[in-house]
This record gives C-alpha cells, sequence and structure tokens, in this order.
C-alpha cells in the first residue's frame, strides 16, 4: 500500500479520498452540511493567513496608525522607509549571513551522517542492526536534558562556536527513520548486481543507492534546512557574542526582548521597546524566503512525513 | 556487501552444548565484523554523534546527586545524595509549575489532539480538488514558521493595539492587556498551538482515509447508512490506528511542553500561569547557576516522559491492540 515516490504520495494527497464521488441520491442535510462544510474550511484559511497578512500591512504602514490601533488589513501610512532602514542595516544582514551559514554547515553535517546510518540501518542482515537502531529510537523518548546538554556543550569549549548551533542537533531521528524506510524499500537486486561487478560497500553507496534517491534526499535536505533557518534556542543559549547571532535570535531581541528582558536573564543584548512597524518589517523579511519556496517544497515534506510513519 | 546471507550458524543449533557460547558469540561477531567491516565502518561517526551529544548528558545527569562546579567536571564532584531531589519536592514553586505544566499539557491534548481529526474528515468531505488543495496548502504554513516569528505574531495580534483587541472593541468591550496578567495565557498559549499544528496535524489522516476500503461506503449504503452513520461506523474506526499512534507520541510529549514558545511568550507578570517545569529549570539553572538543582528538576522531568510514553503504550496495546513497538 505504502509507495516510496514522493510525486506519486502527493499525487495521492490530492486527490479526493477514498474517491467518494458526486451522487444524486444526497440528502438535503448533506448538501447544506457541504455548503457549511466550505464556508468553515474557508474560515480556517482565512484565520491560519491572518497573522501573515496582518505583519505584512504593518510593515508597510506608518507607525502612528499602528499605535492607534488601525492598522488590520491593508497598510495605512503605507512607506517603504522601515524598510530602507532594515536593509541598510549592517547588523541583520551580518545575522541573516549567519543563518545562511549555520544553515548551509548544519544541513550539510546532517545530510552526511543521517544517509550513512540511515543505510547501515536498512541491512536487515547486518549483525547487531537492532542494537544500532535501538540506540536511535530511544533517543526520541529520552534525553539527557537541557543543563546536561549546556554543561557539555561549554566542557567541550564549543561556546561561540559554528559547532554548537551545528552539532548537537545533527541527526534527527525522525528523519533517519525516513531514509531508512525509503532504502528499505529499494530493490535488492540493483545492489547485489553492483556487488557481483566488484563495487564495495562505498561505491553501492555512492553510485548506485544515492543516485536512486534523489527524492528522498531533496526531503531530507528541506526538513534539515527549514529547521535550521527556524532554530533559535542553542545560538540563544550558546552564544553571548551579538556578531553570532542568527537573524532569527536577533529577530526575538526584538520582540521579546522587551517583555522578557529579565525572565530570560540576559540584558545587554536586548533592545529596549522597539517599536511594531519595525518589528513587522524583520519578521517579514525573515520569514520571506521561507514562504517563497513553500509552495513548491510543500509536497516533498508531505511525502517525508508519510515514509517516516510507514515503520513508526 | 549487501548479499543477504544469513549465517549458517544462527539457523539450526549445532547440539554440542558442550562449546561455551561466548566462544560461539565470538566467532560469529567475528565473521560478521570480516563480511560487513564497510557498513560498520558507516557507522561509526553517527554512532559518536549518539554517544557524545545524547548518551554523554543522560550519563551527565548525575550531578543530579552531586555537588556541581561550573567550570569543573561534567560528573560534578562530590556525592549530594538525594539533597536536590527533596530541595525540589519542597520548593512551592516547584509544585506550582508542575501543575502549570499538567494543565498546559492537558490543554493542548485536549485540543491539538482531536482537531486535526475533524479538520481532516472536513476535508475529506470536499469534492472540489482544487478548493481541498488550497486549504490543504494554507494549513501547511505555519508549521515552517520559526517559533520566533509564531511568538512575534502573538505578541502583534494580542497587544493593546492588536487585532485581538479591535475585535473585542468592536463588540463593545474595553481593551484587554492579555499578556500583562496571567488570566489569558492558556487561551493565548493554546490557540497559538492549534493555528500552528492543526492542518499539518491532518496528513496522516488524509492518507489513512485513502486506505479504507470504497466498498465498506458502498455496504453501508445498501444498508441505508447516511453520510453522518458512514463516518461514524467506517471512517474513523478505518483512521482509529492513525489515531491511536499519534496519541501516545502526543502524550510522550507532554511534560516537555512548548519550551521554547513558552519562553519567548512569558514575562514576570504571566508566571502564575505561564512558567512550566521546563522554563523554570532553565531559570535556575543557567540563569541562576544552580546546575545541579536545575538537572535534579530536568531528570524527574524525563523520567515522567518517559513514563508516560511507556504507560501509554502499554494501555493502547491492552485495549485497542495498536502499540508503537
Amino acid at each position: 500500500m505504502v509507495t516510496t515516490d514522493p510525486a506519486e504520495l502527493a499525487e495521492r494527497m490530492g486527490k479526493p479520498a477514498a474517491a467518494r464521488p458526486t451522487r444524486v441520491g444526497d440528502t438535503r442535510g448533506y448538501r447544506v452540511f457541504r455548503v457549511v462544510n466550505v464556508v468553515l474550511l474557508l474560515v480556517v484559511a482565512a484565520v491560519t493567513l491572518y497573522p501573515f497578512v496582518n505583519i505584512v500591512a504593518q510593515s508597510f504602514s506608518d507607525e502612528q496608525y499602528i499605535r492607534t490601533g488601525r492598522v488590520n488589513l491593508v497598510p495605512r501610512g503605507f512607506n517603504l522607509k522601515t524598510y530602507g532602514i532594515i536593509v541598510s542595516d549592517p547588523t541583520f544582514w551580518n545575522s541573516y549571513l549567519n543563518t545562511v551559514v549555520y544553515t548551509v554547515t548544519a544541513t550539510l553535517i546532517s545530510l552526511v551522517l543521517t544517509t550513512t546510518y540511515a543505510y547501515v540501518l536498512s541491512k536487515h542482515h547486518l549483525k547487531g542492526r537492532g542494537l544500532l537502531v535501538g540506540v536511535a529510537v530511544f533517543t526520541m523518548f529520552f534525553n539527557g536534558g537541557l543543563i546536561p546538554n549546556y554543561v557539555l556543550i561549554s566542557e567541550l569549549g564549543m561556546k561561540n562556536t559554528l559547532w554548537a548551533v551545528v552539532l548537537p542537533n545533527a541527526i534527527s531521528v525522525f528523519n533517519l527513520l525516513v531514509m531508512k524506510a525509503f532504502f528499505e524499500s529499494l530493490p535488492k537486486e540493483l545492489e547485489e548486481a553492483a556487488t557481483v561487478d566488484g563495487l564495495n560497500t562505498y561505491g553501492v553507496l555512492l553510485r548506485i543507492v544515492l543516485p536512486l534517491s534523489k527524492a528522498v534526499i531533496a526531503t531530507m535536505v528541506l526538513f534539515y534546512a527549514v529547521a535550521n533557518w527556524n532554530s533559535w534556542f542553542s545560538a540563544f543559549l550558546y552564544f553571548d557574542r551579538a556578531d553570532l547571532f542568527p537573524v532569527t535570535v536577533y529577530l526575538r531581541n526584538m520582540v521579546s526582548g522587551a517583555t522578557t528582558a529579565t525572565s530570560m536573564g540576559s540584558t545587554d543584548s536586548d533592545v529596549g521597546q522597539v517599536n511594531s512597524n519595525i518589528k513587522s518589517v524583520t519578521m517579514v523579511l525573515t520569514v520571506l524566503p521561507v514562504v517563497v519556496i513553500y509552495p513548491f517544497i510543500q509536497r516533498y515534506f508531505v511525502s517525508g512525513v508519510m515514509l517516516g510513519a510507514v515503520k513508526q | 556487501m549487501s548479499v543477504d546471507t544469513r549465517e549458517p550458524e544462527a539457523l539450526p543449533k549445532p547440539p554440542s552444548a558442550k562449546t561455551p557460547r561466548d566462544r560461539r558469540v565470538g566467532r560469529t561477531w567475528r565473521k560478521a565484523l570480516r563480511r560487513d567491516w564497510q557498513l560498520y565502518s558507516l557507522a561509526l561517526v553517527p554512532l559518536l554523534f549518539f554517544l557524545v551529544f545524547r548518551y554523554l548528558p543522560m550519563l551527565g545527569n548525575v550531578i543530579a546527586f552531586r555537588r556541581f562546579v561550573p567550570g569543573g567536571s561534567l560528573f560534578g564532584e562530590t556525592w549530594v545524595g538525594l539533597r536536590y531531589v527533596t530541595i525540589f519536592l519542597d520548593d512551592p514553586t516547584f509544585w506550582q509549575v508542575f501543575g502549570n505544566t499538567f494543565v498546559l499539557g492537558a490543554l493542548t491534548l485536549l485540543f491539538c489532539f482531536p482537531l486535526p481529526v475533524v479538520l481532516a474528515l472536513l476535508l475529506n468531505e470536499v469534492r472540489s480538488r482544487l478548493f481541498k488543495r488550497f486549504v490543504q496548502t494554507v494549513s501547511y504554513l505555519p508549521h515552517f514558521l520559526s517559533l520566533v516569528i509564531v511568538a512575534g505574531m502573538v505578541l502583534q495580534l494580542t497587544s493593546i493595539e492588536g487585532t485581538v483587541n479591535q475585535v473585542v472593541e468592536a463588540f463593545g468591550g474595553s481593551p484587554i492587556a492579555f499578556m500583562q496578567g496571567p488570566q489569558w495565557f492558556r487561551t493565548i498559549y493554546v490557540s497559538s498551538e492549534v493555528w500552528q499544528t492543526v492542518g499539518w496535524g491532518t496528513i496522516l489522516y488524509l492518507a489513512a482515509l485513502t486506505t479504507i476500503d470504497d466498498q465498506l461506503y458502498e455496504a453501508a449504503r445498501i444498508d441505508g447508512a447516511n453520510r453522518w452513520r458512514q463516518t461514524w461506523h467506517i471512517t474513523l474506526p478505518g483512521i482509529r490506528p492513525t489515531m491511536v499512534t499519534l496519541l501516545i507520541l502526543n502524550t510522550g510529549t507532554f511534560m516537555a511542553i512548548g519550551f521554547e514558545k513558552i519562553l519567548l511568550l512569558y514575562n514576570p507578570l504571566t508566571y502564575p500561569t505561564a512558567d512550566v517545569i521546563s522554563t523554570y529549570l532553565f531559570r535556575v539553572g543557567l540563569v541562576s547557576n544552580n546546575f545541579s538543582y536545575a538537572a535534579a528538576i530536568g531528570l524527574f522531568e524525563s523520567a515522567i516522559g518517559l513514563a508516560l510514553v511507556l504507560s501509554a503504550n502499554a494501555i493502547s496495546r491492552r485495549t485497542v491492540g495498536t502499540s508503537l513497538w
């Protein structure tokens, strides 16, 4: 029942489920329900989109209209001034660049580690495979917790280095299981033939398996890249220097800095009360790459989730 | 290398009971290593990752029972027994945040678990493929946002001049300072969780719905079942395994509920309802530098989390026959 081709899975997702076609015999009650249903789903879509529309509207508005509560769906006092200010702010671009560097590095490392381990776990004949799977899966349900992790990173001397945000979450067990499920679904014969032709394990993985796995690799890249792009807590925890902050931490200090400065214990990096207009512009610029590519990557995510559900 | 040749020893147990067991084990391991060493070598770096960044911190939890000096050993200096455990058991703030964790976790489960099922069922009744796609695409979107953005949106919407207060005023109320007091935090938190997760949560249900045999509906219709009865007697039982699995997974994350989001949203004024175990131990440990005390609380939290998954799994295996392992 389970296919592994993302395109096909995505295709199936979009299909009217279980193909329950229009029938003449619908009762009046059901016809009424269908109208109500469409209205209800439109409301769901509107409520989901509203916060986006709101920050976009505020980002183009004049602060005085926001402060008097008059900006909801459309900008008031339309201007691009704040965009100009943020875009010409070197601190903003520095943090944006940091985010790009962290995301690319972390995604590459994660991809290599996840692929190799998933490939090993997909070999059912391997002695000790159960143990290797167990080592990974156990960490899904039990983890060391915040304090020991923090102590470890400090003792390893990783604070204020790239490694603190890149290494500790290098393998997501969920992604690992997705890849493992994919590798298990590949036909064994190809690899056997390649082995007979004299390729060793590394050769089989690089030349036979990986070229067949482009779809799942794309899914993994997207899973990891989006997670890293969005992450903020590791950087917030392990970086003391503002020039290392990714854009999410830059934004956090702006958005909740004023209200939570005392609760977070950090005062020096927190900006005071920043006006809503500036916050909105920063939010729009941060979220832009994700929202722009989202329609194109959505189906890969969906197929990844489905693949992960196979074995769980 | 990938040829699936089962070791002949594994199949028929040789009757020679005299052979020492560990020598036999040693020999099969040596054989496996000789045959698959390249595969094992691929596993080395990932294994190292798990050992250093996952299992070492687990061991690091011994500092919950030892005196820890920042900059000193990862595992603390001297044993102090259950000292830190008794401190938090006597700490009234601990019991307050424990209660908050429970209430927030329960409310989140109460809303975030069933609503995706409802949304999936509604989407399943849509006949226009284009419209269904549109609603799905839109409702998945919040899943891809950074929590910083989500928190930013929540704070903007609930501010004095925000949209929520404009709706309140439109209905004749006076503006509410939502984030300046404890009474609204739970509502705001759970609403934002629903906003963020409900669409994405439908994916597995929609997939499960496509696997239900259409003949079942046919048969039910012949027996005179209307749409509602079909949903109740065929659709819901059809997606029950998916529901149970997701319920177990949700229960497991019950205690670790929304740490990052709460950290972004709360402030001292909302602590009475917003402060949960994880945020409390974050402040105790990393703001006030009581590492051992915070580790003791964290260990307690993890243990409860593990116990919750295990018991949810056991209960579902006994009652509905579905389990994670």
